[in-house]
């Protein structure tokens, strides 16, 4: 490895990295991108996004409404229950609004939405082709403009001296070295992949989580700065997490082993039990709690079924439903008590009222005096055959990040600003999602960090 | 279940890009596939036809190789339209010729421009080498009736093979046939085909090397295809000088035919080498190799097609015509009777794939939600 002091170090390869890396050539600094994965993995988690959340007040080609800045903080506040820090919030909402032309501009394409599961149509505009196109475009443009970029190469300490960044130690193919820089951006996304450290906030049945994105996000970047002094900020046990098909990958199965057909069937545990309101809102609003529910079930899996009515009313998934003609023989091939799944599906069915079904709103066929109730969608499973899919958590993203003030600067724990040291992206999501998830604003907070960071590097770096 | 392996992981493909949609913007292929839940054979032969390979959706794959899901769509799709050529060939025993297609199309030129030569030769032995000049030159080598008759049955040969083919492909994919007597469907996928909508990468470009939409397949494809169809103008405008004006060939280079096939000739001469060019570039990835004698034959023979026709226009007045007719009448010859039994058909199982997608696309838009 020769020696290369760039201006400005970014650790990390995925949108908001990439977003700091061009913002920071750009304005004139030289720039090298480190990324952990290998080339084709690069990216992190930015690989399985399809579009980002940002604020407009009207409509464009691609979005089919306004999306004031109020109504955008309004769902902010909604989804995080006000988990957030107010003026970075602002901040990112205003600035999301000439994000979907910079972004374009470094030659990203936008796509209008067609069939999009969750309406997004109006908040969030769609890359065209999705994540890694988008991805692939910013490279692109990074490398034209001269942007170094490092693949395999992850940063595995950090020479942090008096709240000031001198170098990161890379390891590349096994051989170890150190980059100085003037000034470090921290890209590098959370901790979901590394499973000790959600053993520590989980406990064991953290072992039986999935992790639906990048194997590569391990989280070092984030655990040498929360050591060597950077403040923390978002819960540290908390992430958010979905139910997916257990037979998913451990990693990386991304969107694809996504199950949106809770709300149309019951959910039991390992016992043939359920154990939460299936129906209990419109699927967008509820999806992100099941994750947390299948994990608090013995042995952290769970099985939705539902019955021959229902399959067709939700996305085609990756793997095919286990099916059978009766439910005894479906509890046999889930390896569950064939006795209690057919009492809990008996008693589920009795317990359902009848009502005009409606899948497009809150309908009313609800269950009656039954513990726990399903409040809406509930029909009878009684036409055969009958399917089930077997469910695990899926781990989106971590929260816990580092905190930052609204040039993107570190703040420390003794309460001061980091001289020369950034964050953006994943890695201090917390900051402004402290809880909750809405879709597509994990793309608005790294590309409107990532390029305040990139250009507060820069300005640095050149001073 | 499937008929081959290819159909099968054209299925397993297919099952993952369904649940995912993110191409969704790209081409006609992935909005028709949403409209499925699953993947008969003629679902896939239709999806295979329906895509034009421009790779964009391979370098957009996050589950792409090395991910161990192994989505390829461009290479699953164009196995399975190689092997529904194949199947639809008519007569049925001529499929073969496809798998072995430059050694099949080179035999037949031979033959052909031995067979010119000699017909010729057998014709008229000392006009053969002499300087021919004013109308009816040509027609000193080989009459202009024996020319509409062994063209004329080659033609009407390879059209009857075209139609059955196209005629048992359109039953395989289960479309009624009312869908290819819509004037507003031919209409919509005529223009699709015309202006090669879906070979953009939904706008961003076609990829061929690498995750860089710097192919330019569109340019040389528009090159060649409008090229030929100028060439197949000045034949039909030169028919209809001799027979409805009693003008005989040769023309001058002003006139009508000349100047079309001119013109074509040189978008052939010029557009086929690009193509050609691309395939040596193209990623192995995306590349179906076994499948790749077929498409090069087609290049090849266009090629040849427009080079020997300018030869024959620029010399015509050299004692060197006769020969050069008989080379280009015999590669002509070719072309027409290999049309049903190579790449040729691509364009006209993509289009009747343009034409039930317009369908669908019709269908489509009179749903107004089709989330969940």
């Amino acid at each position: 490895m020769q020696e290369f002091a760039p201006d400005v170090l970014v650790a990390g390869g995925g949108n908001a990295a990439l977003c700091a890396a061009i913002a920071a050539r750009r304005a004139g600094a030289s720039v090298l991108v480190l990324e952990a994965a290998p080339r084709f993995y690069r990216g992190g988690n930015s690989r399985h996004t399809r579009n980002m959340r940002v604020a407009h007040d009207t409509a464009t080609a691609n979005l089919t409404g306004r999306y004031t800045e109020e109504e955008f903080r309004d769902d902010l506040l909604r989804v995080t229950s006000g988990a957030t820090d107010d003026d970075l919030a602002r901040l990112m909402i205003h600035e999301s609004k000439d994000m979907v032309h910079w972004i374009g501009a470094q030659g990203v394409r936008f796509q209008p939405p067609l069939s999009g599961t969750l309406s997004l149509g109006r908040t969030n505009s769609f890359f065209l082709g999705g994540g890694r196109a988008m991805l692939n475009a910013l490279y692109r443009t990074a490398e034209a403009l001269g942007v170094a970029v490092r693949y395999d190469s992850e940063i595995v300490d950090l020479a942090i001296d008096d709240n000031h960044f001198k170098a990161a130690v890379v390891l590349e193919n096994g051989a170890r070295y150190s980059v100085p820089a003037r000034a470090f951006v921290a890209a590098a996304g959370g901790f979901e992949a590394n499973t000790e450290w959600l053993e520590k906030a989980w406990g064991p049945s953290a072992g039986n989580f999935l992790i639906r994105g990048s194997p590569y996000n391990r989280g070092t970047v984030l655990k040498c700065l929360l050591e060597k002094g950077a403040a923390e900020v978002g819960d540290p046990t908390q992430c958010h997490a979905v139910a997916i098909d257990a037979r998913a990958p451990k990693f990386d199965g991304g969107i694809i082993t996504r199950l949106d057909c809770v709300v149309f069937g019951i959910v039991v545990n390992r016992h043939a039990e359920r154990f939460s309101d299936e129906g209990e809102d419109i699927w967008p609003k509820r999806y992100a709690i099941w994750g947390r529910l299948v994990a608090a079930q013995p042995d952290q899996i769970a099985y939705i079924l539902f019955d021959a009515r229902a399959i067709t009313l939700f996305m085609p998934s990756l793997y095919p439903p286990i099916q059978a003609d009766d439910i005894r023989t479906l509890a046999a091939r889930l390896d569950l008590d064939p006795d209690a799944l057919e009492t809990t599906v008996a008693g589920f069915n009795a317990a359902c009222r009848p009502g005009r079904f409606d899948p497009e709103i809150l309908d009313d066929c609800a269950t009656v005096g039954l513990v726990p109730p399903k409040s809406h969608w509930a029909r009878p499973l009684t036409t055969a055959p009958f399917y089930a899919y077997p469910v695990r958590p899926g781990i989106t993203f971590t929260y816990l990040g580092t905190r930052v003030n609204s040039e993107a600067r570190l703040l420390m724990q003794d309460g001061r600003a980091a001289s020369n040291m950034f964050a953006a992206g994943e890695i201090m999501a917390g900051n402004v999602l402290g809880r909750g998830y809405a879709a597509g604003i994990g793309m608005t907070i790294g590309s409107v960090f990532g390029r305040i960071a990139g250009t507060g590097a820069a300005r640095h770096a050149q001073d | 279940m499937h008929r081959t392996d290819a159909l099968a992981e054209g299925d397993r493909v297919m099952t993952v890009c369904n649940a995912c949609r993110y191409c969704e913007g790209l081409c006609a292929v992935f909005p028709a596939m949403e409209m499925r839940r699953s993947f008969a054979d003629g679902d896939l032969d239709y999806l295979a036809n329906l895509c034009h390979h421009c790779g964009a959706c391979f370098y957009d794959c996050q589950f792409a190789p090395p991910h161990e899901f192994n989505v390829n769509v461009p290479l699953a799709l164009a196995k399975i339209r190689a092997q529904s050529y194949a199947r639809n060939t008519w007569p049925g025993f001529f499929s073969p010729l496809f798998a072995r297609n430059a050694v099949a199309v080179s035999a037949l030129a031979l033959a052909s421009l031995v067979g010119f030569l000699a017909g010729f030769a057998l014709a008229g032995a000392n006009a053969l080498f002499r300087a021919h000049a004013g109308p009816g030159a040509f027609y000193v080598i080989m009459s202009h009736h024996a020319m509409v008759v062994v063209f004329g049955i080659a033609f009407l040969a390879a059209l009857a093979a075209l139609a059955a083919g196209l005629a048992h492909f359109w039953r395989g994919i289960s479309e009624p046939a009312a869908t290819l007597a819509s004037p507003a469907l031919l209409a919509a996928a005529t223009h699709d085909a015309a202006t090669l909508r879906y070979l953009d990468g939904g706008g961003a470009g076609c990829m061929n090397e690498d995750e860089r939409p710097t192919d330019r397949r569109a340019l040389f494809h528009h090159l060649a295809f409008w090229g030929f169809l100028s060439c197949f103008a000045a034949t039909c405008v030169g028919t209809i000088y001799h027979y409805g004006l009693g003008r005989e060939a040769p023309y001058p280079w002003w006139d009508l035919p000349v100047v079309l096939g001119t013109l074509g000739g040189f978008g052939l001469v010029v557009g086929t080498p690009g193509l050609l060019l691309a395939r040596l570039r193209r990623d192995p990835a995306i590349a179906d190799a076994a499948n790749s004698g077929m498409e090069t034959t087609f290049i090849v023979m266009l090629f040849l097609t427009a080079l020997s026709g300018l030869a024959v226009l620029f010399f015509r007045a050299t004692p060197a015509m006769a020969v050069l007719l008989a080379l280009h009448l015999g590669i002509v010859f070719t072309l027409f009777l290999a049309f049903p039994y190579g790449k040729f058909v691509h364009g006209l199982y993509r289009f009747a794939a343009l034409v039930r997608y317009a369908r669908e696309r019709r269908t489509l838009a009179a749903t107004p939600d089709r989330g969940s």
